[in-house]
């Protein structure tokens, strides 16, 4: 199944070369696949994931390792952000 | 040196400086800077007064931690009755200038009346004195802080200053210090510019006078609280490295980032605006936009900007003063400039920031309301003849030329100085100007975030992110993650961000160490550093009292319940894409329970009972 996975910030070195230009990359992943299960494949510590959104909805800590990732998803992911 | 307990008054009408106590009994319960110098005001004028006449005051204002060893303390404000919304005002600022006010053993400083001429205020320690500004006078705020500092021939003086737009009235000129420094919302440059004040000039050697009433339990808590800072991921790395504009992606894919005046509320150039494409080489020099970072006085965080432009970009092209290292964007202005305007070039919003800090403008208003003059255009109502320039949605050109044009005074930029609220109104269409109590709302759709909505209807300056920045749990989760379409708990949420936030601003420190200080980290330094009892108790306690002095004097001003809304697209349109897709901020479910958790009639106003809890 197809899906969208955008790295920003410090995560963005945790993507392929060519994809940090747009901090986004699109996946290939196997059905049944978690958020935890793709954190994992890209080798991002699950320590520095502060923010995770599924489609620009929240994602608390404690999902992650039961969210199964549907066709067509973003994932978007940030380390400690905060500004204002 | 916590309180220095002296106060300069300075009026203008007849040239005369006077030192006078410091009220300490207000001090105890008002703290400083916004707080205290809110009750000075209230006290001396009255709230139906013209902003922009000389019965108004103007106070600089410390705080008791501003100029001490505390992380971020740096901070002074400058609180007024402001012009673009006809409340009261209070905008903050960082650098160096409020640390050395309090060098020279100043609180706060009082300007009242109206000088006959242009004059400048020079503090030296004790002394005071009101020169002669004509030389300044047409000056922008960087040529007179170098023009002070050459003829003084010191360069260790701090300088806060207005540029063109202060002298000339533009609505949203702010007041600048230390380059690129500002107090930049609400208009309080035009207030300055009103009395023929260009600038305060302020040279302080008292560093002896620093003295927390518990030396080594002040010691130990600022150590304390700078560990906590340094071991936070949000203000010991990710502000240092990305700054606040860390924040455009995060935003707008949550889908809660206004653009083309609001009619969008997502970006579809927003990466190409961030933090990250700020650090990437462009194409043309192969240079990154971003040059390092920055701090305040004190500040062990250093969240700000430093930019150089490409060279050879259009806007610079003719004009080599722009091409050194600058302050550079940071997300509110990233939006404003940008996403607002619906330009997505990162240089062309670096160079109009470059132009709000050279002039004194508030970079917020000044997008938001070419936004709004964008989508006028889009829709006919205003025309290339009448404007001088096409001006669609989009158009880097015109950000640039209207930037331009607002900071000398020329063509359709006396139209766009008066703020989106008065030339939406203008041209017949008040509802398509982004604004509450005048002032324009910043870079949050109430659409996607219902606290941030609440929190714009009811901010005392008008529409603010720094009256209580509902981001925090609704997008960031701290210090707990809220459901951001949820209308349920946020007013006693918004209520608790209101009267810490209005704790923090009287302190003398940035609103930014409440990303990792709890409200106990803060108390443990104000403690330790002033006499009195400071429990967490009474701070929040305090920090209700200073919320309610500002609601009462907006009250007394003519604003009422009627007031506390919003633009009618965030009620009615719909958000057309992202998460929140269909939503629009429902204001109507939370205000009547803010109301209900300030101890407010239904019609927005204290109760006796409220009032007399709180001492007021």
């Amino acid at each position: 199944m197809k899906a969208t996975l955008k790295l920003f910030a410090t995560l963005s070195k945790y993507l392929p070369a060519e994809a940090r230009k747009t901090s986004c990359i699109d996946l290939e992943l196997a059905t049944g696949t978690t958020l935890l299960e793709l954190i994992a494949q890209y080798r991002i510590p699950p320590d520095l994931c502060a923010l995770m959104l599924v489609n620009g909805v929240f994602i608390p800590p404690g999902d992650r390792v039961t969210r199964i990732l549907s066709e067509g998803d973003t994932v978007a992911i940030w380390p400690p952000v905060g500004g204002g | 040196m916590t309180w220095t307990k002296n106060v300069l008054r300075v009026n203008l009408t007849t040239g005369t400086c006077t030192a006078e106590p410091l009220k300490m009994e207000w001090a105890q319960q008002y703290l400083g800077q916004r707080g205290l110098a809110t009750k000075y005001l209230v006290a001396e004028t009255d709230p139906k007064v013209d902003p922009l006449s000389p019965e108004n005051k103007m106070i600089f204002a410390t705080g008791p931690l501003t100029g001490t060893p505390t992380a971020t303390g740096g901070r002074y404000s400058v609180i007024t009755k402001g012009p673009l919304t006809g409340t009261i005002a209070c905008s903050n600022s960082g650098g160096y200038f409020g640390a050395e006010l309090k060098f020279a053993g100043w609180d706060m400083v009082i300007f009242e009346g109206r000088s006959p001429k242009p004059v400048y205020l020079l503090i030296e320690d004790d002394q005071a004195k009101l020169l002669d500004a004509a030389h300044l006078w047409g000056k922008t705020c960087w040529e007179t802080e170098e023009t002070i500092k050459k003829h003084h021939q010191d360069p260790q003086i701090r300088v806060a200053s207005i540029g063109r737009t202060g002298e000339n009235g533009v609505l949203f000129a702010g007041i600048v210090n230390d380059l690129h420094r500002a107090a930049g919302r609400s208009g309080v440059g035009a207030v300055m510019g009103s009395k023929n004040l260009k600038a305060v000039a302020v040279r302080g050697t008292k560093t002896d006078a620093y003295r927390p009433a518990d030396p080594d339990a002040f010691a130990k808590a600022v150590a304390a609280g700078k560990v906590i800072l340094a071991a936070n991921g949000v203000t010991g790395q990710g502000l240092p490295t990305y700054g606040t504009q860390v924040l455009v992606n995060v935003i707008n894919e949550s889908g809660a980032f206004p653009t083309r005046n609001g009619r969008d509320i997502q970006f579809e150039g927003a990466r190409a605006i961030s933090g990250e494409a700020m650090h990437e080489k462009r194409p043309t020099d192969g240079k990154a936009n971003l040059l390092t970072n920055s701090a305040c006085f004190g500040c062990t965080i250093g969240c700000g900007r430093i930019s150089k432009m490409d060279p050879n970009h259009f806007s610079i092209k003719d004009k080599p003063q722009y091409r050194g290292a600058s302050a550079g964007v940071e997300y509110e202005a990233a939006w404003a400039l940008g996403a607002a305007t619906g330009v997505a070039d990162l240089e062309t919003l670096t160079y109009a920031n470059f132009l709000c800090n050279e002039d004194g403008m508030d970079p917020i208003t000044l997008g938001s309301t070419i936004g709004a003059a964008m989508e006028l255009y889009e829709l006919g109502i205003l025309t290339k003849e009448e404007t001088g320039l096409e001006m669609p949605f989009g158009s880097a050109e015109a950000v640039v030329k209207l930037a331009e044009w607002t900071a000398t005074g020329e063509g359709f930029g006396k139209v766009i100085a008066l703020g989106s609220k008065r030339l939406c109104a203008k041209y017949g269409r008040p509802e398509l100007s982004m604004s509450v109590k005048g002032q324009e709302f910043p870079a949050y759709d109430g659409r996607g975030l219902q606290g941030m909505a609440l929190e714009y209807a009811t901010s005392n300056r008008g529409a603010c992110h720094v009256r209580g920045y509902m981001v925090s749990p609704e997008v960031l989760g701290i210090p707990v993650k809220m459901d951001p379409e949820a209308t349920e708990g946020k007013a006693p949420m918004l209520k608790a961000f209101q009267d810490l936030t209005a704790v923090v601003d009287s302190a003398g420190i940035c609103l930014f160490t409440t990303f990792a200080w709890s409200a106990t980290d803060i108390q443990s330094q104000i403690q330790a550093a002033c006499v009195g009892d400071w429990s967490l108790e009474k701070l929040l306690l305090m920090g209700e009292r200073i919320w309610n002095l500002e609601r009462e004097y907006n009250n007394a001003a003519g604003f009422t319940a009627k007031d506390d809304t919003l633009p009618p697209r965030m009620l009615t349109e719909p958000a057309k894409t992202g998460p929140h897709k269909g939503k629009v901020a429902e204001l109507g479910k939370m205000l009547p329970e803010y109301y209900q958790v300030r101890g407010w009639t239904p019609e927005g106003v204290p109760t006796p009972e409220t009032l007399v809890r709180l001492g007021l």
